[in-house]
């Protein structure tokens, strides 16, 4: 068996991202309808109108952007949790218990976001 | 602890018996100003007397230590206190000694025993003074710090106690400071002393560096292994660092500022102590300097250069104060002089340094008591004939007048001529060049002093109508007939017996006799011809004639003496400006030049010339762009060195 | 099965090996940190100061205790990602000292009518009638212990890492909640964002900086482990642009934490907009820890190519010297002079680096332990000099201030002569420490620009010293508020730290000595 290099993974992964990216704006382009209106140049999945900025330093609502990121951080956490379960044999004991001090963590965090009110729109 | 440190093998020997006690002469001072700063208000009542208390049992301590060495054979007459381990580690050993040997004894006494009577004589001068207390307490912080300074056993103990002194100097200089002018007087002595301790302390690391000891003992003994080079390096420091200190070419243009200070303090520290304490450090250092001929050299040059230098200033000044600091600046200059001579000098240096201490202090006294009398006038051309109202003041300002001008038998005398003949030893070039600039030096003293003694007390009253000198009370004449005493007679008990030679000669070596390319008494004629000739014609142009009391138009040799010889405009030019400059420019590229460069580059990139206007601090992208540029040019650098 | 999955899968995944009592302080510190964020959801309002600063305290000290309790060690553990050996323990036990200290001095709430140095509501906009009901309402943002707790274990982290991976972790750990607390002032709030902005900003500049540094480096050894790269660089035969550059990006991310030239330009906005405790705090501890990480790294590490590395750290310490001294002469606040000052004394510091030798380990050490005390104490005071603004921090508002509170006045005269390196307090101690080690290191030029350089810095110090006690004070209400023992407490540990580390430092210089050897 011929010896794989150690990066060619990341090597097969860049590739596949970058042919997705581009397969789908080359697929889109030539076979979406081309109308331009209004809503089609509005801001997608922002929130904010990008331009024209508020004058004299108007506010932008924080909102979004506060539920995105609170959103990002616990899910992240989870690709923690993906190879732990894959190596969860030879981790033993020590693997469980770092891992539930881990989710405890997280879970200290969540506490916080929840009590403060961090998960309310309104 | 059993090393030599001196040229002829003198061992300190432990401190036990009397010598114990050594560490009460700084620990005494020390303590009543530490009362005195602490305990505020409450101390306002005895703050004087406690301050009078600790400098005299200061100084009866010296005297029974001076009874103790005195005990000893000539050979064993130094002793080492150890006090504690300051920097105990590894390739860093520094204690916290004392060495009391003959050349600090000197000093002890001096010190002691004329800030005594310098202490004794503010009761009475600063009696109207509501900060009476805090001004004694500085006094009393200036004595312990002079002791440190002359008593420590090693070059960093020496810098904490000049450090020290420099910062009562600072304080007392500026103890009136509610006068912006003298508050700067006080600043601007301070920086120039930065420049001259600066000096010390790179001789400091120097000597770390090479000896691994900044103690006398390591030190002296290593200089025999050390090059020349390093040698001589050390020298240079340790002169920037005296010049500093005392006022001497080219750090000189602080000590006429420094008289805004009240007068016992230019008596004390800006006269008789602290600004010998260049000559002390260029003495003590004597096996460096003795290995280092071009820094010797160098520190004559010092000399010569500033004794010319402040008796040409003395000549024209017209403000009684600023005249005696001249004076001291120009007798500081015949003791570098001889301290830069060698054996042949050193010791010469130490007694006029210990005569000066007597007749300059008691000088500065009279003219504080003048001051006194004269609602805190100083100049000279509104006092005159005070002789008649001012008996004692008259009579003890003329014994040290007689001692400075060095009339025939008073102190002066015994201890200028000794050095005007070292300056005449040696061969070549030298003994000509510092022996005749010496000899002009005496002719021209007793010229500036005969025209200040004249314009004081004699010729016709000056004074304004609002004046009514009087003669000041007992607590501050009893001070100046000491010191008057011992202006007149101090130098005939030292000298002509041997005693000062023969008592200095265990530290600094033989002073010995002959060499010189005159003959001795040919050299003694000649001075005394230049001293009358002086004397005569300043006689004849203050004494005899009356003197004008507005200033008259001069000749630009006078009014360039009167300037001081323009060091301050010269000091202005070649360092202030520069600096100025540079902090202008560093603020600017800091602050704007970035700035500018990004708000340049976003004029020519998105051509909007509006931005520009908009030169305005703290952006992030310029501190960004600065980064950046800051992390190219470090790259750059690293690449480079390797190529 | 394809042959690139079943090698992966087959690799036999060794459970790591943690040793916890030798990370304890670490661990205690997070610890506390946790327990904090957990009161901020749970307790009462009106209970959350109390609890916090208790746990904070607690905490740190008994931090405090384990690193104690760790002298001697002297090994790699946590699977050669953490050392635990003299120079680590040393500046852990420094952090926790200045951590303690600077806790106290920001939960002092007796000099604002309002409560502490920080915002009450540090969300709501300025100016806003959220604001006004967050002050009248009188309560705390008591998220500023927790925020502080993490910070302290990213400091603790930052030195003791031995690989670049984890070094950058702790950058990171220490750095986001310093930014977060440095935009949380109560007084002049705008001026405190836009300093927590930069700082931000610049901040992950840099991290970018070092984390492409530590690319290179892995691209040159093939490890990010300090040991592993010095081993390349001892086996090295070429090729090493990488390295260098490696090198330089690196010590430009760790140049930017500890305030060097030229990528000082945040230190002035930040100290002069953060909270002034925070800034006290930061301004001790930071440098104690970017200093550490700095001295791993390039002893560690980079001990093989110092004869590339010294002539590029050698201009960065003269320019970091010359321009905080210089610039500081300028300045008229009082908190951006100390900024300044803190640049030059990085600068100062910096030459005892580049001595190369335990010596300037040592004194380095040393040096960061005695400047710790002071700045912590310096602006401590600044926190008392008040008006009815807030904080009095323009110059001429210091004026006289000996004349009305000689106290005061004095206790911060002893600091400046500190930070000038004046005789018998710690800071000549400090100084002469890292200049002879400089010098015995075959810097002396650099040593002598550093006495230079120390010279013009003395002006500055003094200039304010004479404006305390030498001129007359002006009248705009300006006066020294009397602190509540949390302050009184921080002052004198820093005064008389100050004054001990001058007189009698034999002690610690002998434990910096002791402690100046590196796990390798």
């Amino acid at each position: 068996m011929r010896r794989v290099n150690v990066y060619a993974p990341i090597l097969v992964l860049g590739l596949l991202s970058t042919g997705f990216a581009v397969v789908s704006v080359v697929a889109g382009s030539l076979t979406g309808p081309k109308r331009y209106n209004r809503a089609r140049l509005d801001a997608y999945e922002c929130g904010i109108e990008p331009t024209p900025q508020p004058v004299g330093g108007g506010r932008f609502p924080v909102k979004y952007y506060l539920t995105a990121m609170l959103f990002i951080i616990f899910d992240i956490e989870i690709i923690f949790l993906y190879p732990w379960a894959v190596a969860f044999d030879s981790l033993g004991l020590f693997g469980l218990v770092e891992m539930v001090l881990f989710i405890v963590t997280v879970f200290v965090a969540y506490a916080y976001v929840w009590r403060r009110g961090g998960l309310d729109w309104d | 602890m059993l090393h030599t440190y001196a040229a002829s093998g003198l061992v300190a020997s432990p401190a036990s018996g009397v010598f114990s006690l050594t560490w009460l002469l700084i620990a005494l001072p020390l303590a009543g100003a530490g009362v005195l700063l602490l305990g505020g208000r409450r101390t306002d009542g005895f703050g004087h007397l406690l301050g009078n208390a600790t400098s005299w049992a200061a100084f009866l301590v010296g005297l029974a230590l001076f009874a103790g060495l005195l005990g000893r054979g000539a050979g064993s007459r130094a002793v080492g206190q150890h006090l504690f381990s300051w920097v105990p580690v590894g390739g860093l050993q520094v204690s916290a000694g004392l060495l009391l040997d003959p050349l600090s004894m000197c000093f002890v006494l001096l010190i002691t025993f004329v800030g005594s009577l310098i202490h004794l004589y503010s009761v009475g001068y600063m009696a109207h003074d509501p900060d009476r207390r805090r001004f004694f307490a500085y006094l009393n912080l200036f004595v312990a710090a002079m002791l440190l300074l002359v008593l420590s056993d090693s070059y960093l103990t020496l810098y904490v106690g000049w450090e020290g002194v420099g910062l009562a100097s600072y304080l007392l200089i500026g103890f009136w400071n509610r006068n912006p002018e003298y508050a700067a007087a006080a600043k601007k002595a301070f920086v120039v002393n930065r420049v001259g301790d600066f000096g010390l302390s790179v001789a400091i690391m120097i000597m770390f560096a090479t000896f691994g000891r900044v103690d006398f003992v390591g030190v002296f003994a290593g200089t025999s292994h050390a090059s020349s080079a390093v040698l001589t390096a050390i020298g240079l420091m340790l002169l920037l660092g005296a010049t500093g200190k005392s006022a001497q070419f080219p750090l000189q243009s602080w000590l006429g500022d420094a008289m805004a200070g009240p007068t016992p303090v230019s008596a004390l520290i800006h006269a008789a102590t602290m600004v010998t304490a260049g000559v002390y450090l260029v003495v003590r250092s004597s096996p460096i300097f003795d290995a280092a001929p071009t820094a010797r050299l160098l520190v004559v040059a010092v000399g010569a250069v500033t004794l010319l230098f402040g008796a040409v200033i003395g000549l024209a000044k017209d403000d009684l104060k600023k005249a005696l600091a001249a004076s001291t600046m120009s007798q500081i200059g015949y003791m570098m002089l001889g301290a830069g001579l060698g054996p042949v000098g050193y010791s010469f240096a130490i007694f006029h340094l210990l005569t000066h201490g007597f007749f300059k202090a008691g000088l500065f006294l009279g003219a504080g008591s003048v001051m006194h009398g004269m609602n805190d006038q100083t100049n000279l051309r509104g006092f005159g004939g005070l002789s008649k109202v001012m008996k004692i003041t008259w009579l003890t300002f003329g014994a040290g007048f007689l001692a400075i001008i060095g009339f025939p038998g008073a102190s002066g005398f015994w201890s200028k001529d000794k050095i005007i003949e070292a300056a005449f030893v040696g061969s070549g070039w030298q003994p000509w060049v510092f022996g005749l600039a010496a000899m002009l030096g005496a002719g021209l003293t007793a010229y500036y002093m005969t025209r200040l003694f004249a314009m004081t007390f004699h010729g016709q009253a000056r004074w304004s109508d609002d004046v009514h000198p009087h003669e000041s009370p007992l607590v501050m004449t009893i001070p100046m007939m000491v010191l008057a005493l011992g202006s007149l007679f101090l130098g005939a008990v030292l000298g002509p017996t041997g005693a000062i030679t023969g008592w200095l000669e265990p530290v600094v070596g033989a002073a010995s006799e002959g060499g010189t390319v005159l003959a001795p008494t040919v050299i003694s004629l000649a001075t005394l011809a230049l001293v009358v000739i002086g004397a005569g014609l300043a006689w004849l142009a203050y004494g005899m004639r009356p003197v004008p009391t507005a200033v008259p138009a001069a000749t630009w040799a006078t009014v360039a003496a009167r300037r001081d010889l323009y060091q301050d405009a010269f000091n202005e030019a070649a360092f202030m400006r520069p600096g100025q400059y540079l902090t202008r420019s560093l603020v600017y590229v800091d602050n704007r030049g970035v700035d500018g460069v990004v708000n340049g580059l976003a004029a020519l990139v998105g051509g909007t010339s509006g931005r520009v206007r908009r030169w305005q601090t703290g952006f992030v992208r310029s501190y960004a762009l600065s980064m950046l540029t800051g992390a190219a040019v470090v790259v750059a650098a690293l690449l480079l060195v390797r190529l | 099965m394809s042959p690139l999955t079943s090698s992966v899968l087959t690799a036999t995944i060794q459970a790591p090996k943690i040793e916890y009592s030798q990370v304890a302080p670490m661990l205690i510190v997070l610890g506390a940190a946790v327990l904090g964020v957990l009161v901020e959801a749970f307790a009462a309002r009106r209970l959350r100061y109390g609890l916090q600063l208790g746990i904070a305290l607690v905490g740190l000290l008994a931090a405090l205790v384990s690193v104690a309790l760790l002298a001697g060690a002297h090994h790699i553990v946590a699977m050669g990602a953490v050392a635990v050996d003299g120079p680590t323990l040393f500046m852990q036990g420094s952090i926790l000292v200045f951590a303690v200290l600077g806790v106290l001095t920001m939960a002092e709430r007796s000099l604002d009518p309002g409560g502490t140095a920080f915002a009450a509501q540090a969300a709501s906009v300025p100016g806003s009638t959220a604001e006004r009901d967050a002050v009248g309402a009188g309560i705390m943002q008591t998220e500023v212990f927790p925020l502080t707790m993490f910070a302290v274990s990213g400091m603790l982290l930052f030195p003791a890492s031995t690989d670049l991976l984890t070094m950058f972790v702790a950058l990171e750990v220490l750095s986001l909640p310093l930014y977060l607390l440095a935009g949380m002032a109560r007084r002049r709030r705008l001026l405190s964002q836009e300093a927590a902005l930069k700082y931000f900003l610049l901040g992950a500049f840099s991290s970018t900086f070092f984390l492409y540094g530590v690319a290179l480096l892995y691209g040159y050894s093939g490890s990010i482990s300090l040991t592993g790269i010095a081993d390349a660089v001892s086996g090295a035969t070429g090729g090493d642009a990488l390295l260098l550059i490696g090198t330089a990006l690196v010590s430009v991310g760790l140049l930017f934490k500890l305030g060097a030239a030229p990528f000082h330009s945040w230190t002035p906005d930040v100290y002069q907009g953060a909270p002034t405790p925070l800034t006290g705090f930061m301004a001790a501890a930071t440098k104690v820890a970017a200093f550490g990480a700095l001295l791993r790294v390039l002893y560690v590490a980079l001990g093989g190519v110092r004869w590339d590395w010294r002539p590029m750290m050698w201009a960065v310490a003269i320019l970091t010297m010359v321009v905080g001294a210089v610039v500081a002469i300028t300045q008229t606040d009082v908190k951006r002079m100390l900024a300044y000052s803190s640049i030059a004394h990085a600068g100062f510091l910096l030459t005892g680096v580049i001595a190369t030798s335990r010596a300037g380990l040592s004194s380095v050490m040393f040096y960061l332990l005695a400047y710790g005390f002071s700045t912590i104490g310096a602006f401590a005071v600044v926190t008392l000099v008040r008006n009815s603004g807030g904080e009095a921090t323009h110059l001429s508002q210091w004026a006289g201030l000996g004349r009305r509170s000689p106290l005061v006045a004095g206790i911060f005269t002893l600091f400046l002569l500190a930070f000038a390196g004046i005789p018998l307090t710690s800071g000549f101690t400090s100084k002469f420490a890292v200049f002879s080690a400089a010098m015995a290191g075959g810097a002396a030029p650099l040593v002598v620009i550093g006495v230079l350089v120390s010279a013009v810095a003395a002006f500055f110090y003094v200039r304010v010293i004479v404006l305390m006690f030498f001129s007359e004070p002006v009248g705009d209400g300006t006066s020294v508020v009397l602190p509540s023992a949390l302050t009184t407490i921080a002052i004198t540990v820093g005064a008389a730290m100050t004054v001990v580390l001058g007189v009698l430092p034999g002690w610690f210089l002998h434990l910096a000595d002791q402690a100046a050897v590196f796990v390798r």
